[in-house]
């Protein structure tokens, strides 16, 4: 038989019994996801996705991609993280404002998986549920597919721009001003905050808006981080080298289980003029800094256990 | 053309109709019918809007639009088939000096300059000069003559899609389109010029309109993309998108001529939508293709002329490029009329006129 007869039959076998095969198998593949993600989500949080999206995104998405049929799975998908794996406890949230807020937190554990678990502790505590916007680094929109992801959990580019429009539009703002260095920490500077940036309180004196100050307990000791190795970092244009034996442990690639303890403060709010020294906005972030850190401490002399 | 200037430029206001009528009679070109309504201008008459780039098909329909309320006066070098009787038609090309006695000899109210090119095919040399020396000369003519209206229809464009771009650029946002795109830094030095020359006449109202992708009939890079029969998209990149739909604009150029307005102003249609959403309204199949494959795909095809689209504007299916146009809406009182699905569906109609 001639090769172009039978590319011409593989071409007709792929569109009369391929195609629709595999058409199939999506649509099978996608009925079982949301399967999965309508039992996990429950009817009570099917209703707050619905609230929220009623509210951000009447057109089907936001003006920033956030896409309430794509992120259903990924809440489903962190509340199972944060409920069975992390058995998060969340106290304080009724302090959470309605209007637009900035949520100050600090920021540990390696990876920013307590960006998430306060991220979802909002939507599935907080009355009315929120959506929080967290500021992704701009290099991160170059890659395929983490650009796309993030677009549509609702995350923003960090640009100052976008910060603004997002207190603007009203929503909370989530913000961790240790940056890298907090996230970075090793295991014995445990809940001891870093230098905090300055750009947060200037953002919200500019833009008059509340500061929310938020405590993460249980995130230091997912992963333990005995060094952090600047030099190789800095050669590999890495943010951090931890060296966390854990990892070469098996099933080490995953936190611990410990638990996460997330307290919300009470609303700090500040005037002044938003283009002032350095060192008068240092005292401002001082408070802040104090607030959380004994927000920190006082919630490790309570802890009982690491993991109950 | 040769220069043929030798009875110099008189001033504005020595014009008399020998002057023009020497000018005419020097002209190599065989002088056509639309001569004789050049000089019959008098200053008793209406004041005209002046159109540059007429004959494309925002122009005509923004002529169609306009020429029954007010005397219209295109500028093309392209001929102009179909055209309203009431509408006077030059078929010279800006950078020309006929276009020079078309400004002299009548009174103008305002010029809707329209005549940017934007065509990666064509050599660099004459895109450049087209662009920057016709617009020159265009707004050289309105400040000798006193015109008291320019309006630029400049492009998104000139911001650039970029990965470190806010979700909604403001009109002061820097023009960095041409980083990535050589092709298009005459675009953004047009709108440059544009810019200075606000400040360098203040008496002058100069707008300059920066629209998102247009959609319609027009042939421009956008439209084409969603005319294609199969989409290709970039496999992992979802970028969200706005578009305007030619007939909103049309209505914005409308807006932007009414006394007094001034200024930069960007222009956005109904609320963004992922490319995604844009490009499943179309209902054609597309094509994901990663990254990595889609540029050294492209450039080989694009030279030898089987793809339409230049390399760097894959970047407007990979960033994000949106304008926040507050500013239009509470200026010039512009508000998009059509729907999404309306401006995309579209770019399908008409294809055959």
């Amino acid at each position: 038989m001639d090769p172009a007869r039978q590319l011409v039959r593989l071409g007709d076998f792929a569109r009369k019994d391929g195609l629709p095969f595999a058409r199939n198998l999506m649509r099978r593949a996608r009925g079982a996801l949301d399967g999965v993600a309508s039992t996990l989500l429950g009817r009570e949080l099917e209703e707050r996705l619905r609230r929220v999206s009623h509210e951000l995104a009447p057109h089907g998405v936001d003006p920033f991609g956030w896409d309430p049929d794509y992120a259903r799975y990924v809440i489903a998908a962190a509340t199972a993280l944060s409920r069975s794996y992390f058995r998060t406890v969340v106290s304080g949230i009724d302090h959470l404002p309605t209007g637009r807020v900035i949520l100050v937190s600090n920021h540990s554990g390696q990876i920013p998986l307590d960006g998430v678990i306060i991220a979802i502790s909002v939507f599935l505590e907080a009355n009315p549920p929120r959506i929080v916007r967290a500021m992704v680094e701009k290099w991160s929109q170059t890659l395929p597919f983490i650009s796309t992801f993030f677009a549509k959990c609702g995350q923003v580019v960090g640009v100052p721009e976008n910060a603004a429009l997002i207190l603007q539009r009203g929503e909370p703002l989530l913000v961790f001003p240790e940056g890298t260095r907090g996230l970075a920490k090793t295991f014995q500077h445990r809940y001891e905050l870093t230098d905090f940036g300055l750009g947060f309180m200037r953002l919200a004196l500019a833009t008059d808006t509340p500061i929310l100050p938020v405590a993460v307990i249980g995130a230091e000791e997912q992963y333990i981080s005995v060094a952090n190795l600047r030099s190789i970092a800095k050669t590999l244009h890495m943010p951090s080298f931890p060296i966390i034996p854990q990892l070469f442990l098996p099933g080490g690639a995953l936190p611990l289980p410990t638990r996460y303890r997330i307290q919300f403060g009470d609303p700090l709010h500040f005037r002044g003029d938003p283009d002032d020294d350095d060192a008068v906005i240092e005292e401002k972030v001082w408070v802040v800094k104090a607030t959380i850190q004994s927000m920190l401490n006082r919630g490790l002399m309570e802890r009982k256990s690491l993991f109950f | 053309m040769p220069n043929r200037t030798t009875n110099g430029h008189p001033p504005p206001t020595t014009v008399s109709p020998d002057a023009i009528a020497v000018d005419e009679a020097d002209g190599r070109e065989a002088p056509d019918s639309d001569d004789g309504a050049l000089l019959a201008a008098s200053s008793t008459e209406e004041p005209a809007v002046v159109i540059t780039g007429i004959v494309g098909r925002l122009g005509r329909r923004l002529a169609r639009r306009m020429h029954r309320d007010r005397r219209v006066i295109g500028i093309d070098r392209r001929p102009f088939e179909g055209r309203p009787k009431d509408i006077e038609h030059y078929q010279i090309d800006i950078r020309r000096k006929k276009t020079r006695d078309v400004f002299r000899s009548t009174r103008i109210s305002a010029v809707v300059h329209l005549g940017v090119m934007h065509d990666p095919r064509a050599s660099a040399a004459d895109h450049h000069t087209w662009n920057v020396a016709g617009f020159q000369k265009i707004l050289e003519y309105v400040a000798l003559y006193q015109i008291p209206k320019i309006v630029l229809l400049s492009s998104a464009n000139v911001y650039g899609p970029r990965p470190d771009n806010p979700q909604f650029l403001s009109e002061d946002a820097p023009l960095l389109g041409g980083a990535a795109f050589s092709e298009i830094r005459d675009l953004v030095e047009v709108d440059m010029l544009a810019q200075s020359f606000f400040w360098k006449h203040p008496e002058i109202e100069t707008v300059i309109l920066r629209p998102v992708h247009i959609v319609g009939t027009v042939r421009n890079a956008p439209s084409n993309y969603l005319r294609l029969n199969v989409i290709p998209t970039l496999l992992g990149f979802d970028p969200m998108v706005q578009v305007i739909h030619e007939e909103d604009l049309v209505h914005a150029i409308g807006l932007a001529l009414k006394p007094s307005v001034r200024g930069i102003f960007n222009l956005a249609g109904p609320p963004p939508a992922p490319l995604s959403r844009i490009v499943k309204t179309t209902g054609r199949p597309t094509v994901p293709i990663p990254h990595a494959l889609a540029a050294p795909m492209l450039a080989p095809l694009w030279r030898l002329r089987m793809a339409s689209f230049p390399v760097p504007e894959l970047d407007h299916v990979r960033y994000v490029c949106m304008v926040d146009d507050r500013r239009a809406r509470a200026t010039l009182g512009y508000a998009p009329t059509r729907s999404l699905e309306e401006s995309v569906r579209a770019v399908s109609e008409g294809l055959w006129d």
